[in-house]
Parts: structure tokens; C-alpha cells; sequence
């Protein structure tokens, strides 16, 4: 380990220390006391690293023999991920609190998953990529069964870490089949070979490796597990988990097909272009029979990870670009919505249900504006932000001539927008019933407000991420 | 000056439409009225004072985009001045007809305010006019013409709680969607070919264009003619010529000074205007001319005929109009221009007389508007009756052969006579036929109202009142016109070319000299006029034709209001006819009156047995030749038919049916399957990850590019 590789690779040596650090330091001292100090000193780790990742980082690196990349790419996909993480965990800590979740390895957790994303984006090694999609993985198979004395909590756990073991198991015998076939874990020498001809065991091993992938966005069919581990995990952990890990994977993606197999888009794009499809219309499809609110939002990442892979399938530097603004926007509405949701409670137990949001307009006008526009920000509806997401995607896909892409994604949009504005409806026009509180600390009210804010405000111009996402996706394709 | 006359009927109808309810209704109504008398007082001036070459008053800058730019200006010259007159004389005088017509109208609540609505249309109508007539392109043209239309659609429809009178309007709109897609056509053509829709440059392209061919539908067209006969769809349209006439007769569904305004006087002239416009692109057509000879004349006669046997009055002077333009279009056909132009400006005052004068005996008459209910009038409104006789005198042509005293009628429609003589033989044929009719059935309206017992409603014929003030004054000023307008003005628009063309502005005659030969050679030289059209090229200031074949397009437009081509003797020699051709529409004209006195004053019984005895003919008249039932058959029941099929299985089943059948039932199922799909099991969903890769790979080996 000489020290360039050490600087390059710094930001997560640091998260790892501190996580192990913060574990001595809850493990001896009052434990559960800690958590509050705790998660927010993560979260505000977390926005230091940001801050410092996107104003101190320049050009390209490699560390570790080419296993490792500081790019562009990376710093924009790490960017998100910390940003992102460091919401979700400030605005669910009282949340925790309240519901008796607090326990002082949740920041810590979180913490080690995030390592393992910033892993992941950086991976320029299938060995490397593999051990940052475990250490992410493994951290939020722990949080998803949080709150052990639930049987549900418990079983999304297991049904996650089963599941998920799977994919790992398919991930691992696509990248055992490509060293194989490739003679290299490196993804330049994988690139290297496939340049001489791709023979049908590589192409196995790609498509091996997509299914798992597939399976951490939540792409159909790897789908399953998504509603299910959503509703029954916790609030905070489903906020985490529809947030950075799809944004790390879906990087993660774009980093394999564009660093390993860049030179047969036709091959990936294909099998990525179905995914797409398949889980933007069972997303949009799905939805509309759901009562729940984590449930639906479980579909609407589905079908919201289809509409990014849209981008991909595209395979040009416009579709990568595309598909970064979307996962950004993607997770700025998700923190919003999310916070929307931690707040609901009637009677002090938290309520999930759609129907609950009967007329809540009433109670509660300006979150209820709020909700309305995120919601209709992610039905895609101008002038919303969301709007602008789809329309990149959907541009990239006709510039790559997948103009049947574009208009299965349009017609998956239609579907979809029924379910979003159906809870504007609900909130605006439903029925005389039980009404629901909603009950906000401040930083929740401030992540509601501030996102429902961004996506109407941000129309102007995407708060200058697009030229960003630009010098990323370039540094990807090549 | 013209500004002022343009836009002060707008400003007019703008204060009037939207701030009666701050002003009051009276202030509004006068306020309109005096706004358009300020503009018929300043186009008097103009007319009068008028002289020099074209003037074009840049108002504004309206479209510009790519090679297209259209300015909002005035093109004030003759033909200009012209119509000036004749539009807001006529508006004025209706203005202030209406605040009697108007002033108690059964069709509205006691309280319901209408009358200020009525004024802003008719100032609005009064601008559109202006707007067209002093048009310096073609799309401000349009932009006048479409916003007649407008106001004329809602001022017949002004009674709009009388589904008739809704339906009339919506009838007159289509109609003129028919014309107006023709002329559109044709301004589409023009700018296509000479990359302009000033007149100045369209005038001066159009030898060009006459050599041009030009693609249409399904073959190769000449270029000048076919624009020519675009132009002309659009001019039959307005004009109400034969087979675009249906909505005229049916727009007398509107108040009666709508009628004399907009459907006698004033818009439906604007094709005859059109024509006389575009007379430098129609000299090069010689085809398009030809067939507006043939729809004028066509449209002349059949009018006439369906007059004889119309009961209502204002419809028998509606068809009389349909007739009357047919007149102007033959005249403006052979070439006569000016001619044309006296017609539409005689007509314009005799005809709105007749109508105001219809008005003033249906206002008499309670709205009773039959005639079969008159008779006898004479002494209960002998006001009205002496404006009625007046406009009658005119419009059969009333005055001393051979000379030029007579009404305003006798020399208008007389020129016209002569020249189509020179021009066409049987279109000349045509038109004293017509002007036999004319006479007939304007003697038979007049002797149906005014002579004989009172038929009809007794009470309506004892409460039978002279019309106020307002009224009768218009009529006045009407009548000066009707008896002297066309002694005034004969020379200028026909009794002697030089001066006719010094008053157009035009450059002196070009065949003054062969045209001289050519008349004391023979008379009906029409074999010869190409003979001395050849003698001017080689002889006089190269032909405009000439410098066009050697490839120097003519670099200028024509000077003056109306342009005569170098080849167009049709008015030197419409003066030089045999006696018996002048004679002719006089001896017409008395037949028409002795024939209607035998049969409506001596034995009014002969017209029921005359009915009885043909009554085929009586039907095919009365029912104006069927041409409605005939539109009906083959226009309004498909498009209809066409339509409810595309609402009803279009529409209804196959679109509304599909999103239904979507939204409602296969997403539905989609989602009901989804969610059995869910089924909670860890194995179902290792199961359809392992079909997933399964098919992945089965599709990347069938379809991928793997050696």
C-alpha cells in the first residue's frame, strides 16, 4: 500500500476507522445513550466527506493496481450516496427514538453500508466490486430486521438475506465465468478480452453478473423482495434502503457495463433495455392494487429504477448522464416523501396506510401541498423536476434510436401517474374518515419542505447538476 | 386622414362593445354612429379630392417570418377611394336607420339591452370592410375579409334565441369556408410563386406568372389562371355567386339594416372589389375570366328567375342582389373594370335603399315581412313609397335612351349590357333576359305592397305607421344617390375612357391609336384586336407581355387603381355597339314593368292561375331551383353521416373504448395478477429470479453476439 494509494482510498479509510471507533466508543461507554450524539456526528461525517469529496476532488486515480478509481463518476455517485445517507439518518432518528428503535449500532451500521457503497462506485476490480457490495449488503441485512421483537421486521430480514444471497450466489458465478473466460478480475483486462471477440461464457457471466446487480435496483424480475422487506422494515430502514443503495448500484451498473464490457453495448443494452421495461411496467402495474403506503412506495422505486435503466440501456455518455440526474432527483424526492411518511401516526403508533390520508388536506395544508408535489413530481408531470428526470432519459433513449424504449416508458408513465395522483386525491378530495397526524421535528419538516422546494424551484437549472452529471458520464464512456 | 377613416369605426365599436355598461346604452349606440359618420364625412373628402398615383400609408409592422413580411398599411387610390365611400356612406346611413329600426324589438325581454351589441358589430363589420378595402397585401385582405365574415355570422345570428336565425349564420359561416379556402388557396399560390403578398409585387410578377405552369391536384395548370380562378372561388364565395349563393337568401334571418349593409351594399361586394383588385393578375387570365363571364351571367339569370316567385320581400330583394352581382362580375369578367366598379358603387345606394325602404314597410307592417299580406300602402306611408319607387326607377334602369339622364341604374346596368355585348354574346344575352325579370319582379313587389286592397291581417294594416325620423332621412340621403349617382359620375367610370383613366390614376391608353383604327374598320372587331395588340407591341412602349418573353421581368407594377391590359379594347368598343343594343335593356326593362302591371294591378288573378297552370316550373322556382335540397343530399347528409360515424364509433367505441378497455379492465387484471404473484413465499421469489436468469440467458444466447 504505497501512500498515493492511501490518499487516493482516504474518504472511506476514514468512515471505516471512525465506524469502528464509534462502536468501541458505544460499546463502552452508555450504549444506547449514545445514538443521538452518534447519528448525528455520522450524519455530519457524512456531509464533511461530501463536501469534500466534490470540492477537493479532482481527475482521475487509480490506487491498488487499478482495483480502486477516483473519478468524476465516482465522486458524483459518492456524493449522492453520502448526501442521501446523511438525510435519511438525521430526519429518522426521532422517529427511532420514539418507536424504542434507538439502538447506537444503527449510525454505525449505516456507516459501514455507506464504506461499502463508496466501494462499489470506486470498484475497478470484480474482487473489489464484490467485497463493497457484501459489507453493504450484510450492514443492511442487520438494519432490515431492526426491530427484533417484530415478526415482520424479522422476516423482511431474513427474506432480504435470503434473497440476497441468492443474487450474490448469481453474482459470483458471473464473475467466476468471466475470470474464466477473460483470464482477469480487472475490468480494463476484462475490456482488454472482449475486444478479441466475445465468446458465449463471457456473455454468461455478464449476464449472470446483471441478474445480480439486477436484484440490489430492485429491477423486475428480481423484484420480489422489494415490497415485502419495505413494508415490513422499519420506516427509517426503508428510507435507507430506497435510497443510497439504489443509487450505489445503479452506479455500480454503469460501471460494469461501461468499464468492463464497454465495447459490446449492443449485448448489455439489450438485456439492461429489457429489465427496464419489464420493471417499469410492473412497477406502474403493481402499484395500483397497493393500500399501503411503504408497499407503493416499494413499486414506485421499481418502476423508478426501470425509468434510469432506461438511460443505461441507452448506452452513450447522454444515457449514463441521464441516468445519474434521474437517480439524483430519484433521491431527492424519496427523502422528502420518506419524511412524509416517518411523521404519520395516529395515537402515537405510526400508520402507513393510504386510506388514512383521507382528506388531509384539511388537517394539514401546507405538507399536504408538499406531498402533492412530490408526488406529482414523481409522476412525472411538468413543470416538476420530475419531469425533466424522464425527459433525459427518454431523450437519451431516442438519440441512441430506442425510440420503442421511449414509448414503452411513456405509456408506463401513464399507469404510473394513477397511483400518485390517486393519493392527491385522497389527501384533496377522499373521504370523511378517521383523520391522521402528522407530526414533524423540524429537520423532517425541513427535508419535506426543502425537497417538495427543490423539485419546483429546480427547474431552472437542475441546481447546476447537469453539467456535473456531463463530466461524470464522460469520464465513464470512453 | 385614412387612418382616421380605418380606425375610428374601431375604436368606436371597441368603446361601445365593452364599456356600454359604464356609458349607458344611448351614449354608446350615438357615440359608434358618430365615430363612422366622422369616417364617411373624411372618405367623402378623399373621394372628391383624390388624384396622383398610389399611396401607401405604412401603419405598422405586423408579420415578419422567413421570406414573409406582412405590413399593416393603407393602399389609398381609386378603387380605394371608391369603396371608401360606398362602405361608410352606406354604414353611416345604417348607423342612424337602426336607432329606429332598432328601438323596440320583439325578440328580447322589455329590459334585456341588445342595441349596444348591435352598434359595436355593425362599427366592428364597418372596420373589417375598411380593413379589407384598404388592404396593400393580400393576408390584410384576408384578415378584412375573414372579420366580415365574422361580424356578418353575428349579425344575422343576432336573433340568437331563433334557432333560424342560428342556423342561417352557421350556414353563411360554411359557405364562405368554401370561398375562403379557395382564395387562401390562391394567396398560398401567389406567395408560393413570387415569394410576396404585396400587391405591388404580385402586380408586377403577373406577366411572370402568366408564362409560369404551375402543379395543381392532377395536372400542370397555368399559373395566372389558375390563381385567377382561386381567387375567384373566394370572390364567389363573398359575392354569393351560383353554387356558393345558398346563404345569402337564408341571411336574411338578420335585422334588416344588417341586410342593407352587409347584404346588399357592402360585403358581398368584396369579391366584385377582389376581382377589380387583382384586375392586373386577371388580364394575364384570360381562362379565369372567362369563367367568371359564364358564373356571373349563370348567377344573373337564376337569381332573377327565383325573384319572380318569392313571397317575402326581403328575399325577393335578397335575390335581386345575387342577381345584381352577377352583373358586376360579367362586367369585371370581359374586362371592364371600371364598369363593374360603377355597378357595385349605383347598386350600393339603390339597393340599400330598397332595403331600408323593405325595412321601414316591415316596421310599418308589425314584422310582418310576406308580401301576399300588403297591398294598398301607398297612403298609409307615402314616404316610404316614394324612397321604394325611387330605388325601383334605379334598379330596373329607368331613363331616356341615348342619352345619359337617367337613374343611377339605367347607366350602370346599361354599361354593363354594352360591354358584355363586346365580350360575350351570349352572356350579353343572359343579362337582358335578367334585366327583363328585374324589372318584373321589382314592379311586382312594389305592386304588391303599395297598390291594390289590404290583404292580410286588418289590424296590421290599420296601425300601419310612417317610420321616424331616423329612418326616413337615410332614405332621403339614399334616394340623392339612387337618381344621381350615375349621372355624376358616368364619365368617370365609363362614358369616356381618357377621363376614366386619368380618374384611376392610370397610365394613358396604349391602343388610343390602333383602338381608333380598329373602330373605323368594323365595329365588332373582335377578330381584329389581336391584330392591333400586335401593332401596339411593335409599335408603341414595348408590351408588358413582350418584356416579359425577353426574359426581363417587369420590374414595376402597373400604375392606378384598376389596370387595363395593352390587348383590352372591351370599353373603347362597349361604346361603340349598334343602336339596337342600347335599346335592348330599355325595351326589357318596360316589358318587365308591363307584364308585372297586367298581372299584379289590371287582373291579379292571373298569377294563381298562371302558378296553377305551371306548376313544375312555379315549384322549381319557388324552391330556388332545389338548390338546397340538393347541398342537402350530397354535402350536409355525408359530412353529417361522416361525422356521427367518427363521434359515435370513432370516437365512442374505438378510441374512448380502448383506453377504457385499458384502464379499466386489462390494468386491473395486470394488477390483480401482480399481486397474487406476491405471494409472500421465499421460494416463489428465488423461483422468479431463477426464471428471470433463465431467460436472460436463453434470449443473450439466441440473440446475442457471442462467437
Amino acid at each position: 500500500m504505497t501512500y498515493v494509494d492511501f490518499t487516493t482510498v482516504l474518504p472511506e479509510v476514514i468512515l471505516a476507522l471512525f465506524a469502528m471507533l464509534a462502536l468501541l466508543f458505544g460499546a463502552f461507554t452508555s450504549k444506547d445513550a449514545t445514538t443521538t450524539l452518534l447519528t448525528w456526528v455520522t450524519a455530519a461525517l457524512f456531509t464533511g466527506l461530501a463536501i469534500w469529496i466534490g470540492a477537493a476532488g479532482s481527475g482521475e486515480h487509480m490506487a491498488f493496481g487499478g482495483m480502486f478509481n477516483d473519478d468524476p463518476f465516482a465522486r458524483f455517485a459518492k456524493v449522492t450516496i453520502l448526501l442521501s445517507a446523511a438525510a435519511v439518518l438525521v430526519m429518522s432518528q426521532d422517529y427511532l427514538r420514539r418507536r424504542n428503535l434507538a439502538r447506537f449500532e444503527y449510525p454505525i451500521l449505516i456507516a459501514l453500508s455507506v464504506v461499502g457503497m463508496m466501494m462499489m462506485v470506486s470498484a475497478g476490480d470484480l474482487m473489489a466490486l464484490y467485497m463493497g457490495l457484501e459489507l453493504q449488503s450484510l450492514a443492511l441485512y442487520v438494519i432490515a430486521s431492526l426491530r427484533r421483537d417484530s415478526p415482520k421486521s424479522t422476516e423482511a430480514g431474513l427474506k432480504y438475506f435470503v434473497l440476497g444471497s441468492l443474487s450474490s450466489g448469481l453474482f459470483l458465478y458471473g464473475a467466476s465465468l468471466t475470470y474464466g473466460f477473460a483470464g482477469t478480475t480487472l475490468f480494463s483486462g476484462i475490456l482488454r478480452s472482449v475486444a478479441n471477440g466475445v465468446p458465449l461464457g463471457l456473455l454468461f457471466g455478464l449476464v449472470f453478473m446483471l441478474a445480480g446487480l439486477a436484484f440490489k435496483v430492485s429491477a423486475a424480475p428480481f423484484h420480489m423482495w422489494t415490497p415485502d422487506v419495505y413494508e415490513g422494515a422499519p420506516t427509517p430502514v426503508t428510507a435507507i434502503f430506497a435510497t443510497a443503495p439504489k443509487v450505489a448500484a445503479m452506479a455500480l451498473i454503469a460501471r460494469l457495463v461501461h468499464d468492463a464490457f464497454g465495447s459490446i453495448p449492443g449485448d448489455w443494452g439489450q438485456v439492461i433495455a429489457g429489465l427496464s421495461v419489464a420493471s417499469m411496467f410492473i412497477g406502474a402495474i403493481g402499484a395500483i392494487g397497493q393500500r399501503d403506503l411503504k408497499r407503493l412506495m416499494a413499486y414506485s422505486s421499481i418502476a423508478h429504477m426501470g425509468f434510469a435503466l432506461i438511460g443505461l440501456a441507452a448506452a452513450t455518455a447522454l444515457g449514463v448522464q441521464a441516468t445519474m440526474i434521474y437517480m439524483a432527483i430519484y433521491v431527492t424526492m424519496n427523502i422528502g416523501t420518506f419524511a412524509f411518511i416517518l411523521s404519520l401516526e395516529r395515537d402515537g403508533a405510526p400508520v402507513t396506510s393510504i386510506d388514512s390520508l383521507n382528506m388531509f388536506s384539511k388537517t394539514a395544508p401546507l405538507k399536504a401541498l408538499a406531498v402533492m408535489v412530490l408526488f406529482v413530481s414523481m409522476a412525472g408531470l411538468p413543470p416538476m423536476l420530475g419531469f425533466f428526470a424522464k425527459f433525459y432519459v427518454l431523450k437519451a433513449a431516442i438519440n441512441a434510436d430506442m425510440t420503442w424504449l421511449a414509448i414503452a416508458g411513456v405509456l408506463a408513465s401513464v399507469i404510473g401517474a394513477f397511483y400518485y395522483l390517486r393519493i392527491v386525491y385522497v389527501m384533496y378530495f377522499g373521504k370523511e374518515t378517521e383523520g391522521v397526524g402528522s407530526r414533524m421535528v423540524p429537520v423532517q419538516w425541513l427535508m419535506l419542505m426543502g425537497s417538495a422546494v427543490i423539485m419546483v424551484a429546480g427547474i431552472i437549472n437542475l441546481f447546476g447538476i447537469d453539467p456535473i452529471a456531463a463530466v461524470a458520464a464522460e469520464a465513464l464512456v470512453r | 386622414m385614412a387612418m382616421i377613416i380605418l380606425l375610428a369605426p374601431l375604436i368606436g365599436a371597441l368603446i361601445c362593445g365593452f364599456g356600454w355598461r359604464i356609458l349607458g346604452e344611448k351614449t354608446a349606440t350615438v357615440l359608434t354612429t358618430a365615430t363612422v359618420f366622422l369616417s364617411a364625412l373624411l372618405s367623402w373628402i378623399i373621394f372628391l379630392t383624390f388624384e396622383g398615383p398610389t399611396q401607401h400609408i405604412h401603419i405598422l409592422n405586423w408579420i415578419q417570418s422567413g421570406s414573409l413580411d406582412v405590413e399593416w398599411a393603407i393602399r389609398l387610390d381609386r378603387l380605394t377611394a371608391i369603396m371608401l365611400v360606398v362602405v361608410n356612406t352606406v354604414s353611416a346611413l345604417v348607423h342612424l336607420y337602426s336607432f329606429g329600426y332598432m328601438a323596440h324589438d320583439e325578440n328580447w325581454e322589455p329590459k334585456q339591452a341588445y342595441k349596444a351589441r348591435f352598434f359595436a358589430y355593425l362599427s366592428f363589420f364597418t372596420f373589417s370592410m375598411l380593413a379589407l378595402v384598404t388592404a396593400d397585401n393580400l393576408v390584410q385582405m384576408f384578415f378584412g375579409w375573414e372579420g366580415v365574415g365574422v361580424a356578418s355570422y353575428l349579425l344575422i345570428g343576432f336573433y340568437y334565441k331563433k334557432p333560424s336565425a342560428n342556423a342561417a349564420a352557421i350556414k353563411a359561416f360554411v359557405v364562405n369556408r368554401v370561398g375562403d379556402f379557395g382564395f387562401s388557396l390562391g394567396i398560398f399560390a401567389l406567395f408560393f410563386l413570387t415569394d410576396s403578398i404585396r400587391f405591388d409585387d404580385v402586380f408586377a410578377a403577373a406577366p411572370v406568372l402568366a408564362q409560369t405552369n404551375l402543379s395543381f391536384l392532377w395536372t400542370e395548370w397555368n399559373a395566372a389562371n389558375l390563381i385567377g380562378v382561386l381567387l375567384f372561388i373566394g370572390a364567389m364565395g363573398k359575392s354569393a355567386q351560383l353554387f356558393l349563393h345558398t346563404w345569402l337568401p337564408d341571411a336574411m334571418e338578420g335585422p334588416t339594416p344588417v341586410s342593407a349593409l352587409i347584404h346588399a351594399a357592402t360585403m358581398v361586394t368584396a369579391g366584385v372589389f377582389l376581382v377589380c383588385r387583382m384586375s392586373p393578375l386577371y388580364e394575364y387570365a384570360p381562362d379565369a375570366k372567362t369563367m367568371i363571364v359564364v358564373v356571373g351571367a349563370a348567377t344573373a339569370f337564376f337569381a332573377a328567375t327565383v325573384g319572380l316567385v318569392q313571397n317575402d320581400i326581403k328575399r325577393v330583394i335578397a335575390y335581386s342582389t345575387c342577381s345584381q352581382l352577377g352583373y358586376m362580375f360579367v362586367a369585371a369578367g370581359v374586362g371592364v373594370y371600371s364598369v363593374a366598379m360603377f355597378h357595385l358603387f349605383t347598386h350600393a345606394f339603390f339597393k340599400a335603399m330598397l332595403f331600408l325602404g323593405a325595412g321601414s314597410v316591415i316596421t310599418a307592417m308589425h314584422h310582418e315581412q310576406d308580401m301576399r299580406n300588403y297591398g294598398g300602402l301607398r297612403k298609409k306611408i307615402p314616404l316610404t313609397f316614394a324612397a321604394m319607387l325611387i330605388g325601383t326607377l334605379a334598379i330596373t334602369g329607368v331613363g331616356i335612351p341615348f342619352t345619359h339622364i337617367g337613374f343611377a341604374g339605367f347607366l350602370s346596368k346599361d354599361a354593363v349590357i354594352e360591354s358584355a355585348y363586346v365580350g360575350s354574346q351570349p352572356a350579353f344575352w343572359a343579362l337582358v333576359v335578367a334585366a327583363f325579370m328585374t324589372s318584373f319582379y321589382s314592379w311586382r313587389l312594389m305592386f304588391m305592397t303599395f297598390w291594390g286592397k289590404p290583404r292580410g291581417d286588418h289590424h296590421a294594416h290599420e296601425h300601419a305607421h310612417e317610420s321616424p325620423k331616423t329612418m326616413l332621412i337615410p332614405l332621403g340621403v339614399l334616394a340623392l344617390g339612387a337618381t344621381f349617382s350615375g349621372m355624376v359620375w358616368y364619365n368617370s367610370f365609363f362614358g369616356n375612357e381618357e377621363t376614366m383613366r386619368n380618374w384611376f390614376g392610370m397610365e394613358a391608353a396604349q391602343h388610343e391609336a390602333a383602338g381608333e383604327a380598329v373602330s373605323h374598320e368594323a365595329t365588332a372587331a373582335e377578330t381584329e384586336a389581336p391584330a392591333a395588340a400586335a401593332d401596339t407591341a411593335a409599335t408603341e412602349a414595348p408590351a408588358v407581355v413582350a418584356d416579359t418573353a425577353t426574359a426581363e421581368p417587369a420590374a414595376h407594377a402597373p400604375q392606378g387603381g384598376i389596370f387595363i391590359g395593352p390587348d383590352n379594347h372591351v370599353l373603347h368598343e362597349a361604346h361603340l355597339v349598334p343602336e339596337w343594343v342600347k335599346l335592348a335593356p330599355f325595351v326589357a326593362m318596360l316589358a318587365g314593368l308591363g307584364l308585372a302591371f297586367w298581372m299584379y294591378v289590371t287582373s291579379p288573378q292571373l298569377p294563381g292561375m298562371l302558378a296553377r297552370g305551371m306548376r313544375p316550373i312555379y315549384l322549381f322556382l319557388l324552391n330556388k331551383w332545389y338548390f338546397d335540397e340538393l347541398y342537402d343530399a350530397i354535402f350536409v347528409r355525408p359530412a353529417k353521416a361522416i361525422g356521427r360515424f367518427l363521434w359515435k364509433q370513432g370516437d365512442g367505441s374505438l378510441i374512448d373504448g380502448t383506453i377504457n378497455g385499458v384502464a379499466l379492465g386489462l390494468i386491473p387484471m395486470l394488477t390483480r395478477l401482480a399481486g397474487r404473484a406476491q405471494s409472500g413465499y421465499i421460494f416463489h421469489y428465488a423461483f422468479a429470479m431463477v426464471a428471470g436468469i433463465v431467460v436472460l440467458v436463453t434470449w443473450m444466447v439466441l440473440a446475442g453476439g457471442a462467437q
